[in-house]
């Protein structure tokens, strides 16, 4: 069974950590890995950077930016991590933009996440009508799960769409912004939360967009399945390096 | 065949909304009512009301006679160079900010380079009372000041981009990041015929005016509708899809798109798209742009800050890649010349992105009874450090 779907048979809040790949230190990417789920991370988005991040404060893109500086590639990710199955056994999920999937070529792509180990792939400017009808089924046949978004401004009938066509979780983005911009979330949130919740879809909801500390991971989880923090990890690596990771860990989620 | 986008936004196999969910909400709602709201009598009459005295259209087709004769050919311009606020950017914001008020909208985002685009939606923004944001590189902002002060004036609010390269794709992708902040009160006017579907068509659809004017006037003039060529300079390519919009399906007419080649298409400083650019997504649209192997979007240089951008509109990636359109690339050094000639010759001071169109006449022959129209997009006045440095004037 795809790992991911196994751990959110889990009987727990999961949580989850977005970083950027090559970020701080081009060669920090498997250390970060082994560090996080050592310190009891349930599953990891590995970021694959990208010139142009849309969706991303400027938190993650200027961590992306230092590690394309560094000489981070598509290429350069997938070497790094061809032995991690042999050292890490939680879900990995690669989290990038579009066009450098499509200039790897995405079938050659997803074969090369399906030969390292990677269960899944979070594009944020692929839309679920184009994946549906052009790479599901190259998707498939790696046996990689595409992740799909939602907003506070989802209408009803297009989130029904997406958990139709998910197989694994929704993300759940907290607030209509980009990474890394919210202070804690206020009760119209909340109430967004909850309203997904009784939606009874067939995937779980994580949480992302908006958390940082340990308040925050509580209020996202209330509902959801779990949350994922990207912006405030990348902060704190930004401070601390790769060391201390388990102290960041432990401020969100003690044990 | 038609070179007009389908219904999905496509041209070919570009276009489209490459956009995150978080856009969805607000694009979608555009593209469901554009088409209808654009074919509204009332929407069509205020259109074409504030096109004609507040703009300043029809804008002359000028019959270019001693440029003509140096080139043994008959040119015509297309004076959007008249247009209020001096280039055809005008036409695309008066178009915008009247669906704006129709879709309820009460705050205004825009990106620029050069600061045209700026101006033209700070105009439109201070004529209708619209708080209005414009985005802009913080390299751009030290190059432009006088565009800068412009805007203030016209009671916008310049925001620096200070992401990544500081220049025009940056200032885009702020005003998206804004977009994304601010998804219910907010419309974006993008400057050129790119980003996701609807804009490209929607704004080719505002700057069309200037092929619809061109066909009546060419008939006065010439006792026909269609020219030989219509030559245009492409930065996104707005003011060229405008030219070309009522003859793209018209294969008597040929079509000549001018690229910026800068210090050479091959020098690494260029932004020649359709030579050096690979098909991606760029700002949502997938079309032809310039990029590195793995896919990260490189940082185009001309010396006219309209045409420094590192992708096209997904309608003239088609053109490109289908042939219809002829693709030619002019260095920085040859736009300023034929500038600087058309100046001497005609009595007018084109824009340098305008210049590109006008440099092609020397190594481009026609024949002696072509009837060729250049797009004259922009007046110089913006330019004139350029070309006080430039030619040390
Ligand atoms: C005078 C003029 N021409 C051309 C352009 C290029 O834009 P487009 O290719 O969208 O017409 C600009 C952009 O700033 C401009 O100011």
């Amino acid at each position: 069974m795809n790992r991911i779907k196994q751990k959110l048979q889990e009987d727990k809040k999961l949580l989850s950590i977005y970083f950027t790949s090559g970020y701080p230190e081009i060669e920090d990417t498997v250390e970060i890995i082994k560090s996080l789920e050592e310190n009891g991370v349930d599953f990891i988005e590995i970021g694959l950077p990208f010139s142009d991040p849309l969706a991303d404060g400027p938190t993650i893109q200027e961590s992306s930016t230092i590690a394309l500086k560094s000489g981070m590639t598509s290429n350069k990710l997938f070497e790094q991590l061809k032995d991690i199955r042999s050292e890490v056994s939680i879900p990995l999920i690669i989290m990038g933009y579009f066009n450098p999937i499509l200039q790897f070529g995405v079938e050659k792509f997803c074969a090369k996440c399906e030969e390292v180990g990677i269960d899944g792939l979070i594009i944020p400017d692929l839309p679920v009508d184009v994946y549906n009808e052009e790479y599901k089924s190259v998707f498939d046949k790696h046996g990689l799960k595409n992740i799909f978004l939602i907003t506070p401004q989802t209408p009803e009938d297009r989130i029904r769409f997406i958990d139709e066509v998910s197989d694994g979780f929704i993300y759940m983005v907290s607030t209509a912004s980009v990474t890394g911009s919210t202070k804690g979330f206020g009760e119209e949130t909340k109430a967004y939360f909850k309203r997904i919740s009784e939606m009874n879809l067939k995937n779980p909801q994580v949480v992302g967009f908006g958390i940082s500390d340990e308040d925050t991971f509580n209020d996202a989880t209330q509902y959801a399945k779990g949350a994922i923090i990207g912006s405030a990890f990348i902060k704190h690596l930004n401070k601390n390096g790769k060391n201390n990771i388990q102290d960041f860990i432990k401020s969100v989620r003690p044990v | 065949m038609t070179y007009q986008a389908d219904e999905k936004g496509y041209y070919g196999e570009f276009g489209g909304a490459f956009i995150p969910e978080m856009l969805y909400p607000n694009v979608e709602e555009l593209r469901r009512q554009y088409l209808d709201i654009m074919k509204e009598n009332s929407f069509q009459k205020e259109f074409k009301a504030l096109l004609k005295d507040y703009v300043g259209r029809p804008t002359p087709l000028y019959y270019a006679e001693r440029f003509s004769k140096k080139y043994n050919t008959k040119v015509y311009l297309k004076r959007e160079d008249l247009c209020h606020t001096g280039a055809h950017k005008v036409n695309n914001t008066i178009g915008q900010i009247l669906m704006a008020k129709r879709l309820g909208k009460n705050r205004i985002i825009a990106e620029t380079g050069a600061g045209q685009h700026g101006v033209a939606t700070a105009t439109v923004c201070a004529l209708m009372g619209i708080e209005c944001i414009v985005y802009m590189g913080e390299i751009d902002i030290e190059r432009q000041a006088p565009n800068v002060a412009r805007m203030k004036m016209l009671g916008a609010k310049v925001v620096p981009a200070k992401s990544g390269s500081k220049t025009l794709k940056d200032a885009t992708n702020e005003a998206i990041r804004d977009w994304i902040n601010n998804p219910v009160d907010t419309h974006y006017i993008i400057g050129s015929v790119v980003g996701p579907h609807p804009y490209p068509d929607m704004v080719a659809r505002f700057q069309a005016v200037i092929s619809e004017e061109i066909k009546t006037q060419l008939k006065e003039k010439e006792n026909r509708e269609n020219p030989d060529y219509v030559v245009a300079c492409v930065g996104g390519g707005s003011n060229a899809a405008g030219a070309y919009f009522h003859y793209l399906d018209n294969p008597e007419v040929g079509i000549i798109a001018v690229e910026a080649a800068g210090k050479g298409i091959y020098t690494g400083e260029s932004a020649a798209t359709s030579a050096l650019g690979k098909e991606g997504i760029i700002h949502g649209s997938k079309t032809l742009l310039m990029q590195t192997d793995d896919g990260q979007i490189t940082e185009p240089y001309s010396i006219s800050a309209g045409l420094d951008y590192p992708g096209v509109g997904p309608m003239h990636a088609h053109l490109f890649r289908s042939g219809r359109g002829e693709f030619i690339s002019i260095t920085d050094d040859a736009a300023m010349k034929a500038g600087l000639e058309l100046a001497k010759l005609e009595g007018i001071i084109p824009a340098i992105e305008s210049s590109h169109a006008l440099a092609i006449f020397e190594d481009r022959k026609f024949k002696e009874d072509d009837v060729v129209v250049v797009n004259l997009s922009g007046r110089g006045d913006k330019d004139l450090n350029t070309y006080i440095d430039y030619f040390d004037l």
